[in-house]
């Protein structure tokens, strides 16, 4: 597994090409640290609640969300577009006999834009080792006891697309406006390591 | 837009390779030679290990592989679905009947 990102080597080897790219006028000073905080900029749990939200009170919206998620981030003013070349979303619904949880288990790809910076346990060998094998045992873990009638569904991030899961809609919300609904998705919620 | 080869549709049993690779793959090592079922394509991309080493490929299909955690890991109740190259695959032929 690529757990650990800080070797020397690798890290020295970035900053020559950077350096040499920087000499030959093909980056301009700093150009891929301010890259890298455009793209991160717009990036919050907040944007993947506000998806949710509205997928909740308007099933329309949900079923082009569950078919093609790219599409329907545009009706909320979202995209995946923010890095070089557009991510694939792929969005899965949790229902009242599956329950789906993400992981990258290769390293710790994540939808940045939608979620904002993942957290440090997303990206921690234990969890992205344990939780394909194990993820009743991990959900347990993280507080989430499951009927044992659930089925359990694991999303691993091995190649292009990225993920998000949308929870089901809590009991007893139907007076809720959308605004507010939006405030009771957690990040925890959309990786699928909690219930909302 | 590069178009995908889609060799796989949904529902076709499939085996992934059991290589271990010199370098770079997005084959994960858990789901190495395992029979999964296709659920979908999920885009079109040159194959990760070729670009890894430099080599520019023409783009493949990737699909959402599903798989029983028994056939992976010998346990389990769950399902793990996980994002493969055409490559990695091959077809696995169903009994006759």
């Amino acid at each position: 597994m690529s757990g650990d990102h800080s070797s020397s080597v690798i890290s020295a080897h970035v900053r020559q090409v950077e350096a040499l790219l920087e000499q030959r006028g093909l980056l301009d000073d700093g150009e891929i640290d301010r890259r890298i905080d455009e793209f991160a900029a717009g990036g919050t749990p907040a944007n993947g609640a506000r998806v949710v939200a509205r997928a909740w009170v308007d099933p329309g919206f949900a079923e082009r969300l569950l078919a093609d998620a790219n599409a329907a981030l545009g009706e909320v003013g979202l995209s995946m577009s923010g890095g070089l070349q557009e991510q694939r979303l792929k969005v899965v619904a949790n229902s009242a006999t599956e329950h789906h949880v993400v992981v990258c288990t290769l390293c710790s790809c994540y939808p940045i834009a939608l979620l904002g910076p993942s957290p440090s346990w997303y990206k921690s060998e234990a969890y992205r080792s344990r939780v394909v094998r194990d993820p009743r045992g991990v959900l347990r873990e993280f507080g989430v006891e499951l009927p044992a009638e659930t089925r359990l569904s694991v999303w691993d991030a091995s190649a292009e697309s990225r993920y998000m899961v949308l929870p089901r809609r809590p009991e007893g919300t139907d007076a809720l406006s959308e605004a507010q609904l939006a405030g009771r998705v957690t990040r925890k919620g959309l990786i699928g390591t909690a219930l909302v | 837009m590069t178009t995908g080869t889609d060799r796989f549709a949904p529902g076709d049993r499939v085996r992934t390779r059991s290589l271990d690779p010199a370098g770079h793959t997005r084959l994960p090592r858990y789901a190495r030679g395992a029979v999964g079922v296709i659920v979908e394509p999920a885009g079109s991309h040159p194959l990760a290990d070729d670009r890894a080493r430099g080599r520019v490929g023409s783009a493949q299909t990737v699909y959402h592989v599903r798989f029983a955690a028994a056939d992976l890991f010998g346990a389990g109740d769950h399902t793990v679905t996980v994002e493969l190259w055409e490559d990695y695959l091959t077809p696995v032929e169903e009994d006759a009947p």
